[in-house]
Order: structure tokens, then sequence, then C-alpha cells
């Protein structure tokens, strides 16, 4: 079952190609939409919405062609915008029962399904509370509870996790894990942070300059993406801790980067090197270990979208398919 | 599952993780969803829905409106009038401050609200398009304002038979208020949600209804008082088009039996009032226009 599908689908503005020829067959489960701002992910959006019409190309939903059906593909697809979309001066759950309302769900179902919902996204007491009053954390839950609250096929996030703390991130992208794996919603989430996307995504498809890029199950990219930053003390056996563990590693065969993080703290002392697989994880403890070394941190970096462009990892690419 | 011992009540109080319930109940469509916008609107322009605080100025008003009719109504009873000392036509026009205060405050709770705060991608992500948000949000204005305005002619006409008044005359009178209420509710509605669309500030779309509304019928009065006063009269009526108040005052005193209450109670004739008639129906079509407008750029 295709969840998803367009062919050669292309939107021009006058100045901009916002999407070039874009052909995808994105199945049921989540989905990872992945670009740099002004890549093409909110046109998109709105053409699955049947908001705004392709320039050329063909594009269905649910099995539905969005040039013909845009309300029949609306009652049974959710959206949670970007911005703030919440008006602050009524509580959520007013807010959601309306908003289930326009979706077509009859006034006692609405208020049903709303409670259902509020209580699925983490709302308790606090949704009889104005929503002017509610964290960055709480509204993000209330913007995803109107999404689901008709109970759609497939919901359509764009940046869920934008202004959220580190702990609140994790908390959504569980949630948004949850919306496929509890409740069977399929997924399109769209976010800048390739890394984010990794750990919750079963597909993941880069977009860049309305091009698709590469689209692909996310195990092939962690495969060839995985980055350790590792950070050691110095001894007196060794001054020079990271030097020492360099040279180690180097000997034992691990790939290091070049390059150096900048602007973060303990830049110069943290080592990044390629992780192929879970044995370098126990290579990397064994060593520090053996020097007589304390081992500040070991840490998956996440990724930014820019990696995928670098032709070096394009090219490990290419060497893991060969292989 | 293991079977209670014999004699034991079995415990029957458990909590339930019922999970996720999927819904496979009806679902009632883009109609549906727009007599849902309407009716909300409808109820928010008077405050039900919303925090007591927001009930408090529409109730206010609506009361403003009433009281008047109750004292007229009275008075007629006492006074075995055979006619109300007001008529019906004409009791909008002498609360015509009540009414645009009204518009004023509710036209920008309608829809500045949802501009302000972008709401209305979710509305446009849903069954509904844009025509339907439109005309649900227009729909309920007009039909606040003709309540605000058709229930003290109400008042008055069961007043007029409590007084025994000529029941076909009083009927016929009230029926002409009626119509007259309902086209000054559809035009003002639309004036005022359109100043309210184009400022997404509360503050300035309060400010912009009553301006237009108030600066323009003072503006055309004025002048009209001046031309009377040169006794240049064939300008009164025609100066009577440029102001949302005198169209209604000059349509319905050439086709509802309203006196003429311009200036030296020129009349508008026939001619004048067909003019006044397509005025009228451009604008109501104009604000309709800017409105469907309006949406189409913040449709997403």
């Amino acid at each position: 079952m295709t969840v998803i599908a367009t062919e050669s689908l292309s939107k021009r503005f006058p100045r901009v190609t916002a999407l070039d020829r874009l052909s995808l067959d994105i199945g049921p489960g989540v989905t990872g939409l992945v670009g740099a701002n002004g890549a093409g992910k909110s046109t998109m959006i709105k053409i699955l919405l049947g908001l705004s019409p392709a320039t050329e190309g063909r594009v269905e939903v649910l099995g539905l062609d969005v040039s013909t059906h845009g309300s029949e593909i609306r009652e049974r697809v959710g959206y949670m915008p970007e911005h703030d979309c919440l008006p602050p001066d009524v509580s959520a759950t007013e807010f959601v029962v309306h908003m289930a309302r326009m979706s077509g769900l009859p006034p006692a179902a609405a208020r049903e399904r709303t409670a259902d919902t509020l209580r699925h996204v983490g709302l308790y007491e606090e949704r009889y509370r104005p929503i002017g009053g509610y964290s960055t954390g709480m509204k993000q839950r209330v913007k995803l509870a109107q999404a689901l609250v008709h109970d759609p096929k497939l919901v359509l996030l764009d940046e869920p996790t934008n202004g959220l703390d580190p702990v609140g991130r994790d908390e959504m992208l569980g949630l948004i894990r949850r919306v496929w794996t509890d409740f069977g919603i399929s997924v399109l989430v769209t976010s800048h942070l390739l890394g984010e996307l990794e750990r919750t995504c079963d597909h993941v498809v880069v977009i860049d300059g309305g091009k698709l890029l590469r689209s692909s199950s996310t195990s092939d990219f962690t495969r060839t993406t995985t980055t350790l930053a590792v950070e050691v003390t110095d001894s007196d056996a060794h001054p020079d801790g990271t030097g020492a563990l360099r040279a180690a590693l180097t000997a034992a065969g691990v790939h290091l980067h070049e390059g150096v993080e900048e602007g973060l703290p303990g830049a110069g002392h943290i080592l990044l090197l390629e992780a192929p697989g879970e044995e370098t994880y126990d290579l990397v403890r064994d060593t520090v270990a053996g020097l007589g070394l304390g081992l500040v941190r070991m840490e998956q970096r996440r990724h930014h979208i820019a990696e995928v462009f670098r032709p070096e990892a394009a090219a490990q690419h290419e060497e893991v398919k060969a292989r | 599952m293991s079977t209670p011992a014999p004699g034991a009540a079995p415990d029957t109080t458990r909590i339930h993780n019922i999970g996720y319930r999927s819904y496979d109940g009806p679902r009632l469509g883009r109609s549906y969803a727009r007599r849902s916008l309407f009716s909300q609107s409808l109820r928010g322009a008077y405050g039900l829905g919303r925090s007591a605080k927001s009930k408090v100025l529409p109730m206010l008003l609506f009361g403003v409106m009433c009281v008047p009719a109750l004292i007229i109504v009275a008075i007629s009873v006492y006074t075995k009038a055979d006619k109300l000392f007001v008529e019906y036509t004409q009791y909008a026009v002498l609360l015509q401050l009540v009414i645009a205060v009204y518009l004023a405050s509710q036209a920008p709770q309608s829809v500045s609200r949802d501009l302000r705060f972008r709401t209305v991608p979710l509305y446009f992500s849903r069954p509904i398009e844009r025509i339907d948000y439109v005309l649900a949000k227009y729909g309920a204005m007009a039909s606040a304002l003709f309540i605000l305005t058709a229930t003290p002619l109400l008042i008055l006409w069961i007043g007029s038979m409590l007084a025994e008044m000529d029941f076909a005359e009083q009927a016929k009178m009230f029926g002409q208020g009626l119509v007259s209420v309902a086209v000054l509710s559809v035009l003002f509605g639309g004036i005022g949600l359109v100043m309210a669309a184009l400022t997404p500030r509360r503050g300035f779309g309060v400010a912009a209804v009553i301006a237009v509304l108030t600066i323009s019928y003072g503006a055309v009065s004025t002048l009209q008082g001046i031309s009377y006063a040169t006794e240049n009269t064939d300008a009164i009526a025609w100066l009577g088009l440029f102001s949302p108040l005198t169209l209604v005052i000059g349509l319905q005193n050439a086709f509802l039996g309203a006196p003429a209450s311009f200036p030296g109670e020129v009349p508008v004739g026939a001619g004048a009032g067909v003019v006044y008639l397509v005025v009228v129906l451009g604008l109501i079509a104009a604000c309709y226009g800017v409105l469907m407008r309006r949406y189409r750029k913040v449709g997403l």
C-alpha cells in the first residue's frame, strides 16, 4: 500500500523552482522529510493537502488524486504546522473539540475523541486552562492533538521539535514514534536535523533545492553516518591523552576525522571517529582502558543535514554499496 | 486465566489502559464543518462559549438596544396611543452608535483572532475551503447584527399588539423594518469584517470600524446640511450614497415606506432608490470579494 505517491512533481513560482521533477513512493510508517530551509518541504506539504496546485506531475495521497479530491484527503489527513497556531484565550479542550468538528466529527464524538487524544499526547488537568499559560512543550502537544483528533490515516508534521529543549525534543520524538506503532497512523515528519529523524523514522527522504537527493530506509543512513565523539582525560604517563589515543586508534585501523569541532566546549580535546559497527565502541573502550586514561565521554554525534551533501560522505556511501 | 477460588468474590475493580481507539463513526464533511464554524462564530459574537469577561460587552450592548424599545412600548400602552411614536425603520438609525460599537467590538474578535494567532491554516487543512470559511464568518456576523437590530423591533411589534393598534398596518411596518435591518446587517457586517480582516491587531480593527461608520455618517450629514442651507437640495439625495447608514436610510425611504429623514425631508425617489440599491449590493459584493482575496494569501 502506498500512502503518498508523487510522479515527476514540479512546482514553479515566477522566480523560483520549489520542487523539480520529484518522484516519491512513500509507504506506511514514519517517514522523515529532510531538507535545509527553503528546500521545498513546506511547499510539498501544501501540495499534499491539496491547497496549492502542482505545476506539473501527479500526486496521490491515500490513493486519491490531490487535484480532484482535496476535501476528502483533508478529511483523512492531519496537519501540524511549524508556527504557533493556538489562540491563547481558550482551553486546549475547547480548541481541540472545535477543530474536531471542523474535521467533520459529530459533537459527541468530537468531545470523546478530544479527551482521548489529549490524554494520549500527555495533557491531563491542564487541558481545562487557557492555552496562553502553557509551556512550549505543552503547546506542541496541543498542536499534535488537533492533528490527530479526527483519527486520520496520515499526519503531516512540520518541524514538530522546533523550539523544544533536548528533553522535550526526545519526548516529542517518542510521541511521534508512538503515533505509528501504537495508533497505526502513518507519519510524514519534516526536519532539518537528520540525526533526529534517524532515531524516529523507518524511512528518510532527503530533498535539496526541490530535487530528490536520497530516499532510503533509516538503517542505510545510520550505517554510513555514525560518528563517535570521544573525549579523554590526560594522565601522568600520557600528558597529551587525546594525542595518545589518536595514535593508538589510528594504529588499530580506526578512521578518524581530520577536522575538529570548533566553537564547542572541549574543542580540540574531542576526537571524531567513524564507527562502522558495534565493535568500534568496544575497541575505543579497550584502547582507552589500555592507555590508562579516563573516558570523559563517548557519544553519537547528531548529524546535520549538510553531512549528507559532503562529497566524502557521499563517496563512503558508494563504497558501502559496492561492498 | 485463573479461576477465582470458590467463595471469593471475583476482583472486579481494575484499572484499564484501553490504549488507542480508532474512530469508525460518521465523518460529516464539508457542509457540516461550515455550519459548525457558522454556529461557533455566531455564538462567539455574543460571548457564548467564551470567557465570562467576553460576554459582558455584547450582552450589555444587546440590553442597551432593547431598553428604549421597552420604554417606547410602555409609554404607548400607558397613553393608549394609536401608533408607536418611533417608526420601526427609524429605530436602528436612532441607536446607530450602539450598533457601531457592537460591530467594532465583535468583528475583530471574529476574524482578527484567527489571523493574529495564525489559526487560519488549521481551518484550511481541513475539509472546508476558503469560500466556506468566508461565508460562515460573514453569515455569522450578519446574523449577529440582525439579532441585535431585529429583537427591539420584535419588542415594538409585540407592544403594538398589546396596545391594540391596527394589526395589519403594524404587521406591514414591522415587516418593512425587518427588511431594512436585514439589509443593514449584511452591509455593516461586511464592512466590519473587511476592516477587521485587514488589520490583524485587534485595537486597530476596533478603531477602524468605528471610524468608518461614524466619520462617514458625520461627514455625509454635514454636507447634506450645508446643501440644504445653501438650497442645493438636489445634491442631498446623492450625497447619501457615501456612507453606509445613509445608504440604508435612503433605501428604506425609497422602497420600505420610511419617511424622508434627510435634512429638509428631501425624499429619495424611486429612480435614486434604484441607484441606492445598486450601490448597496455592489458594496456587499465588494466586501465578499475583498474577504476572499484576503484569505487567498493566508492559506498556509
